[in-house]
């Protein structure tokens, strides 16, 4: 047994005292095994991922157990001697490779750091194995790639550079903490069939972190669900797959089974948003070249495609944020004024947002009861009782207690109800269409679908419009009455859903849906074999 | 609230206790001047350097004047001008930072490049040349060291609010078709007001201690008014003989700046949001 965690419990500093938030947790790695760790946030899988290195994040203290790696148990090794085994035996990949290296430094400066500071290898040796290393992962010009700076190479590269770095000392065991959960599907495949062939060739022992299903499927070879704090069941990956045991688990198979039935919809009349022949950029960058497209009355049209394909800044051009160099923006057969301040407030309160982080989309010093009445008066002129009755209405709206929620600070609430709150501040301006843009790509997979839910259940109600930005496929086939296919600011392809995706009418659409992971242990061994990555 | 507040002082550590021990009590001898002083402010009672003890607890300064009293009515011009002083250099600071942060384009380029060149000129060569121009008064001095200080203020309001403007909820409210004023009272200064009260206890420090320099080089406040910086100019003569009455105002600096620095660390600390 390389890693034999026993009974681990860690607690966190809250203003109270320490409150525990791992309640106890064994985990075992086998040499040269990969464990998938998998759950919603605020689980504790990535506590427990830095507790096997015998680190906890400041805030954090150990408060019971063992973490025995390799028969020491790190918890009671001096500071000095744990920090010789990290990085050198037990290496760690973040989420975010961007944030995690130095931009100052060139990729392969920054690769023979663990070996210089461990002295495994020599400087030529160390940079010898890190160019065969990039070759295995499929990077671009191996010999080169490394005299680049972070900055220059994509995210998806990057990524697989950190993934490379892990393996600079030959370590026994790598802690992957949600390494794709930031990139693009078509992105991530290529990360994924990297990290699996680098496990496999060097024996390398792993625990991978992740909150997607059908990511951990083709990684691990066993998998544990966690909740709370705490293990909910532990099994092999096709037996968890095929037979889960407690019902928690099953509810996570089960989220991307929401399908919203097809509908007819109303065709008479102008559409709701009409975008006609728009090209539009920054200075001189053009983002958008030629899109055009509408949004029926009551329909929901997902615009899908890899970031940078131009969704947001058609969202920012239809919201009038940024004026197009050419073409316009119709509303109900009107043309809108292309800029912000050129349109009336009517105008404004017919198109509103829900963003996707709903953290930032909500002022941290505004109480929940501020956030609503204000498009209430802005806009409907609403003062007292009237207004009252309405904040509570709109409450009853998005499921939340008004008498609970009124007056709390987004601090206190969850994503999950922040997410409902911006929710109920578009519907308070009493809007013809919603853009939703990215709304529910931050949120764990079980909030998300109740977010679709009451999204779909407010549709049927008023009539609404919505405009779903997304790359997420399973969203877009849960929910969209037609789908855009946009890339690189083009669109590629529109139409009704079964039309766009059902079997794939563009070769490019067909390239995003291949791309998605299924719940299916095989699906990426038999993606490499069709040559995908 | 009053939960919180009990809350707040509780977990308050000793040494921004003992800072707001200290400037309340700097508050109240100011406030109060009249009525502590033994004598009044330029009234000249009794012989050149009297020594400390009798008649005088702490002596008399090169013309005979109390020096208690002088310290006590120095208080209240001292931290009193610089109060205002500071006040005026937020007001101005502050709304044209938090303007051209939120306007951006050209309001913002041009106000930018003003509080560059003012910038670029030493503050203290600066406020020489400019009270020399002017001529000495103590509104002179306010308007000369406001202005000077608002660009400093300028640069954190603005920085500070740069990274609030970028915020979705901030979109959300011009989408909504709010106006900039609006934008900027309720959606933004809210949200930089911790950093901001910190820098006004800074600031005060720096003004402060800038009144004391240019009173003891002589373009302070104009006498007979009592501060501490052109007190320690006036009885500079006796540390030669070693006697401790010129440190007395420069110990009610000293100790007052420390005080607003111990205050001022806790507060940025519970705005960083720092935990140790």
């Amino acid at each position: 047994m390389l890693l034999d965690i026993q009974n681990l419990k860690i607690e966190a500093r809250g203003d109270d005292g320490w409150t525990p938030i791992l309640h106890g947790v064994n985990l075992q790695v086998g040499r040269g095994e990969v464990v998938g760790l998998i759950g919603e946030s605020g689980a504790g899988k990535s506590t427990l991922g830095l507790a096997a290195m015998g680190y906890a994040a400041p805030g954090l203290r150990f408060a019971g157990g063992r973490v025995v790696f390799d028969g020491t148990d790190l918890l009671t090794l001096p500071d000095r001697r744990r920090a010789a085994l990290r990085g050198r035996r037990i290496a760690y990949v973040a989420q975010s490779a961007a944030a995690s290296f130095n931009p100052a430094w060139r990729l392969i400066e920054q690769f023979c750091e663990g070996p210089k500071i461990h002295r495994t290898a020599s400087r030529a040796d160390s940079e010898t194995f890190a160019r065969e290393l990039y070759a295995r992962m499929h990077l671009p010009g191996p010999d080169r790639f490394g005299l680049r700076f972070p900055h220059q190479v994509s995210g998806g590269q990057l990524q697989r550079a950190m993934v490379a770095m892990a393996m600079a000392c030959r370590p026994d065991l790598i802690v992957f903490d949600e390494p794709t959960t930031a990139l693009d599907v078509t992105t991530q495949i290529g990360v994924l069939a990297a990290i699996r062939q680098a496990v496999e060739s060097f024996g390398t022992a792993a625990i991978y972190i992740t909150h997607d299903l059908a990511v951990v499927a083709q990684m691990a070879d066993r998998i544990k669900v966690m909740r709370h704090g705490r293990e909910v069941e532990e099994a092999p990956t096709r037996q968890m797959m095929q037979s889960p045991r407690e019902d928690y688990t099953r509810s996570l198979w089960a989220v991307r089974e929401f399908r919203r039935p097809e509908r007819a919809l109303p065709v008479a009349g102008h559409p709701a948003i009409r975008i006609a022949d728009v090209t539009a950029g920054y200075g001189s960058a053009l983002v958008l070249r030629d899109v055009e497209f509408s949004l029926p009355k009551g329909a929901t049209v997902a615009v899908v495609g890899e970031s940078g394909s131009g969704k947001s800044t058609t969202a920012r051009v239809i919201t009038g944020l940024l004026p197009p160099v050419k073409g316009r923006v119709e509303l109900n057969g009107q043309t809108l004024p292309a800029g912000l301040a050129g349109r009336t407030r009517e105008q404004l309160r017919q198109v509103q947002m829900i963003y996707q982080m709903a953290d930032t989309a909500l002022n941290p010093r505004q109480t929940t009861r501020q956030i609503l009445s204000r498009p209430l008066s802005f806009y409907t002129g609403l003062t007292g009782r009237a207004r009252d009755e309405r904040l509570e209405q709109l409450m009853d709206q998005i499921e939340l207690e008004p008498k609970r929620f009124l007056d709390r600070l987004p601090g206190e609430l969850s994503g999950g109800q922040k997410q409902r709150i911006g929710i109920a501040r578009a519907l308070a301006a009493g809007p013809e269409v919603i853009i939703c843009d990215e709304v529910t790509s931050a949120l764990d997979q079980l909030v998300a679908e109740g977010i679709l839910r009451l999204l779909s259940r407010l549709q049927d109600e008023q009539g609404l419009t919505y405009m779903f930005i997304t790359h997420d496929i399973a969203t877009v086939r849960a929910i969209a009455d037609e789908v855009v296919v946009m890339r690189q600011g083009q669109v590629m392809d529109r139409g009704a859903r079964a039309e766009v995706l059902d079997p794939p009418r563009h070769p490019y659409t067909a390239e995003l849906l291949a791309s998605v992971p299924q719940p299916d242990p095989d699906w990426l061994t038999r993606r490499i074999a069709e040559g995908a990555a | 609230m009053a939960s919180t507040l009990t809350r707040t002082l509780r977990q308050m550590p000793v040494t921004a206790m003992l800072g707001i021990a200290i400037i309340v009590a700097y508050a109240i001898v100011a406030i109060l001047a009249p009525l502590l002083a033994p004598y009044g402010e330029a009234e000249i009672v009794g012989a050149q350097f009297e020594p400390q003890g009798g008649d005088h607890l702490l002596g008399t300064d090169n013309l005979g004047r109390d020096m208690l009293s002088r310290l006590i009515w120095g208080a209240r011009n001292t931290v009193g001008v610089a109060l205002v002083t500071t006040a005026l250099a937020f007001a101005i600071g502050a709304v044209t930072g938090l303007l051209a942060a939120t306007l951006g384009g050209w309001p913002d380029m041009i106000l930018s490049r003003i509080v560059d060149i003012l910038m670029a000129v030493p503050a203290l060569i600066f406020t020489l040349l400019a009270l020399s121009a002017l001529g000495p008064g103590v509104w002179n001095l306010v308007m000369v060291i406001a202005v000077l200080d608002a660009t400093r203020v300028y640069r954190l309001t603005r920085a500070t609010a740069m990274n609030v403007i970028v915020m979705d909820y901030v979109e959300a409210a011009r989408l909504r078709g709010e106006g900039t004023w609006w934008i900027i009272r309720r959606e933004v200064l809210p949200n930089i007001a911790a950093p901001l009260i910190a820098e006004f206890g800074l600031r005060f420090c720096f003004v402060f201690l800038t009144i004391s320099a240019l009173s003891f080089l002589g373009l302070g406040l104009p006498p007979p008014m009592a501060d501490w910086g052109g007190m320690v100019r006036d009885n500079a003569a006796l540390i030669t003989f070693g006697d401790t009455t010129p440190l007395l105002p420069a110990a009610c600096i000293a100790v007052l700046t420390v005080a607003v620095n111990f205050v001022v660390d806790w507060m940025l600390h519970r705005a960083s949001g720092l935990k140790d």
